[in-house]
């Protein structure tokens, strides 16, 4: 417990700063874009009506496909500007996030904004025309401090949802308090998920007061208020500024990883790799599962594992499923002709769907393959994960072997295992890597008709990496060197309820026992990687 | 001299007109009021001098200068502009009130300051009042800060919009008399909309009464109690010297007793 809040606090000031800034230039650009848009609005009903919509029809776009929504827009200007002035941009992290949080923050400012201004008394208005104000004084003079007290109140509602939304901005790539929350998820290290929350929900409540201080200030007349209040608010951003931002700059190798833990132990084993030649190292986690391979290819990252199946769906959009040898031979050609990306090898083990039973459960019937399987399968229960049922697995599943269960239920990973331990469902769908299928004690069905794609774990290297003697050094004697067994545990280990390990806790301790360290014993540089059987058995001991 | 010629105004189109085929005199120094039922489109012809409205046809001159030449901010700020509604800025103390013309135009700040103090003495408020905000006064005290602002920059033509409408009759007897004094001691040029006869026939020099955009009767108060040709206007007329009638008819009977 101690040591997870320990871990949680060490990388605050890198998460909060990276927050703080976020948010702040999103708010700030936010308001810089809606008092023009008030303004333009404040004469022309015509305007006012399809800003307002434009606005709050932003609003009802999920924030998070909001913010995947820019990296392609992002990716194609960033190639684009490389082609016509030489050089890119990063389409990756702070820019999208900034975008689509501006995005966000309009709304509630411009909405308070034009009905402050249009609820103006009347009176008002006439007597700064007969006074003799010009137009813009009757704006500056009048309406516009008229108008502050419930701006402000806008700008308030706005920085609560930004610095809410901003915890959303880690899948593309841009480091948050939202850190805290994705990994914790996804190692079920509750204690990172509540203080990413907390953290979070502090920071807003902070925000929102100071801002509020402002307001207070302007709708009393008291400007030393409104004064102090930015001056805090102003010495926060600075502090944040002055943070050392640790994963920026320096950095002569980044290595990313999508979001879970099989790959936050993998990115850390490579990366210790690299470190130990002397070079500077930067991990980029919870890369949502569509932007990794884009990152890769666009050379925001030099490294990343993902797995074969995966490759030839969601990249080469095939729908053939050949075996395992020619898909990799496919990919390892495909991939370079298109993308300029190096497939450098398997790593030895298998990420694919698999499904399994309780052991006893698979010995009474009898079931060790999903031939038959099939056979009892509709008196059974099949629980999957939340996509599961809308994969091309599962229909090949079902044409090849003629599955038909008695009912079907969808489940967040966790509980899925859950359910099948406490008898609610009879067969689940895990993957093969999981640390739970050996802890459980649960029996794999095999697969005798090749129904589900192969998953191999490969290594793969941006085109400008590709031929880098560093990471060549580093990543070659991972090649067929990290059996199953040994990637089931080193998951368990991070997520096991109890005596939970850190990602990097465990990498190392599969360097160890993959016997990666110094000794120049690579297991099978060229082995072909077997089709994974668990076997818990023969497993060197945890530390 | 204000010359209002041949105006007319409609805001449908020319469906229907506010005002039509307006022409009025004003020779400086007097004070005129203008009566009339509302819809009669008084406002609107007072709001065609400082140009608060555009008239679609005909023009009004200042001293021979068609205010349609002079760009709408520098006409008003020559001209004092006081209605029903006040409309005191209300984050801005009732100094910063008062002195918003001037500054405006950017009178030296001390010019500005003695101005304002100044102003404060001649609506008859107290000096510790200018600190305050307009939330902070009742509603005679606010319009006496209206009439104070709208006299700021020196102007020399006063449009008054039912200026006394909201108050109370003793606050709007008191205030009526005072501006009156106000108007001789300035020297100004006053145009007053109001609905009330009593008010016009005590307080101006003129009366115009308007009906349905147009001017149906002009002269001075004691012509027109007099008597006038159109019926309605007679009638409109005779309202003061009836209730004066009655009112004195009650005194002598309670006298008698």
């Amino acid at each position: 417990m101690n040591e997870r809040l320990s871990s949680a606090l060490r990388v605050l000031p890198d998460y909060l700063s990276q927050h703080v800034l976020l948010s702040a230039a999103s708010l700030a650009l936010g308001l810089l874009l809606s008092v023009p848009l008030l303004i333009a609005a404040r004469r022309s009903a015509r305007l006012r009506w399809p800003v307002l919509a434009a606005a709050s029809l932003i609003q009802t776009v999920p924030s998070i496909a909001l913010l995947a929504l820019f990296y392609p827009v992002l990716l194609g200007l960033s190639s684009l500007c490389k082609r016509l002035l030489g050089v890119g941009f990063p389409a990756l992290g702070f820019l999208p996030s900034l975008l689509a949080l501006t995005l966000y923050s309009i709304l509630p400012i411009l909405r308070n904004g034009i009905t402050a201004i249009l609820n103006l008394d009347p009176a008002i208005l006439q007597a700064a025309s007969g006074v003799g104000m010009t137009d813009r004084q009757r704006l500056l003079r009048v309406e516009l401090p008229l108008a502050a007290p419930m701006l402000m109140a806008g700008l308030r509602t706005s920085a609560v949802w930004v610095i809410g939304t901003a915890t959303l901005a880690t899948p593309v790539g841009q480091t948050s308090l939202g850190n805290y929350i994705f990994t914790g998820l996804q190692v079920e290290n509750w204690v990172w998920v509540l203080f990413g929350c907390a953290a979070t929900v502090a920071l807003a409540l902070l925000t929102d007061q100071l801002l509020a201080l402002i307001e207070l200030g302007l709708a009393r007349r008291r400007p030393q208020l409104a004064w102090t209040g930015l001056a805090l608010l102003l010495l926060g951003v600075a502090a944040a500024g002055a943070v050392p931002v640790r994963s920026a700059g320096h950095a002569e190798y980044v290595v990313g990883a999508k979001d879970f833990s099989e790959q936050y132990i993998l990115a850390s084993l490579i990366s210790s790799r690299i470190r130990a030649q002397g070079y500077a190292v930067r991990e980029r986690t919870d890369l949502g599962s569509v932007f990794a391979f884009r990152a890769l290819a666009a050379g925001e990252i030099d490294t990343y594992v993902d797995y074969t199946g995966t490759l030839w769906t969601n990249i080469l959009h095939r729908t053939d499923m050949p075996g395992q040898r020619r898909m990799l031979r496919d990919l390892r050609v495909q991939l370079r002709r298109r993308y300029g990306v190096v497939l450098l090898g398997p790593l030895g083990f298998q990420n694919a769907y698999v499904l399994a039973m309780r052991p006893g459960e698979a010995a009474r019937l009898g079931v060790h393959t999903i031939r038959a399987l099939a056979r009892v399968a509709p008196e059974l229960t099949l629980g999957g994960d939340l996509e599961f049922f809308a994969r091309p697995e599962w229909r090949m599943l079902r044409e090849k072997y003629g599955l038909h269960f008695r009912a079907e239920r969808s489940y967040e990973p966790t509980f899925m295992y859950k359910a099948l331990m406490s008898h609610e469902v009879d067969v689940i769908t895990a993957f093969s890597s999981d640390g739970r299928i050996a802890a459980d004690h649960l029996v794999v069905l095999g697969d005798p008709l090749h129904a589900i794609p192969p998953y191999d774990a490969v290594v793969l290297l941006s085109p400008q990496s590709a031929s880098n003697p560093v990471l060549r050094r580093a990543l070659e004697p991972l090649i067929g060197a990290i059996p199953i067994n040994l990637m089931r545990h080193a998951n368990y280990m991070v997520e096991r309820p109890a005596d939970k390990r850190t990602p990097a806790q465990a990498a190392r301790w599969l360097a160890r026992a993959a016997h990666l360290n110094g000794a120049r014993r690579r297991v099978t540089a060229r082995r072909r990687p077997r089709p994974s059987t668990p076997s818990p058995r023969g497993m060197p001991s945890p530390p | 001299m204000i010359a209002v010629e041949n105006v007319s105004k409609s805001f449908d189109g020319g469906g229907s007109f506010a005002i039509r085929g307006v022409n009025l005199r004003v020779p400086a120094r007097t004070f005129v009021a203008i009566v009339g039922d509302s819809g009669s489109g008084k406002t609107t012809l007072l709001k065609t001098i400082n140009r608060l409205i555009e008239p679609n046809e005909g023009e009004v001159l200042i001293d021979g200068e068609p205010v349609c030449t002079v760009a709408p901010h520098a006409l008003r700020r020559r001209i004092g502009y006081v209605f029903q509604g006040i409309g005191l800025f209300p984050h801005m103390s009732i100094a910063e009130n008062i002195g918003i013309t001037p500054r405006l135009i950017g009178w030296p700040e001390p010019q500005v300051r003695a101005r304002i103090e100044e102003l404060i003495e001649l609506v008859a408020l107290p000096r510790a009042y200018l600190t305050r905000l307009p939330a902070e006064l009742s509603g005679g005290q606010r319009q006496r800060v209206g009439i104070a602002r709208a006299l700021a920059a020196r102007p020399y033509i006063m449009l008054m919009d039912e200026p006394f409408g909201a108050l109370d009759p003793l606050t709007r007897d008191a205030l009526g008399t005072e501006y009156r004094r106000l108007h001789e001691r300035m020297r100004l040029t006053t145009l007053m909309v109001t609905h009330d006869i009593l008010e016009a026939v005590l307080l101006a020099d003129r009366i115009v009464v308007m009906r349905a955009g147009a001017i149906v009767a002009d002269g001075e108060p004691h012509e027109l109690l007099s008597g006038h040709s159109d019926p309605e206007v007679r009638t409109l007329m005779d309202m003061p010297r009836r209730q004066a009638e009655r009112v004195r008819a009650l005194v002598e009977e309670r006298g008698g007793e």
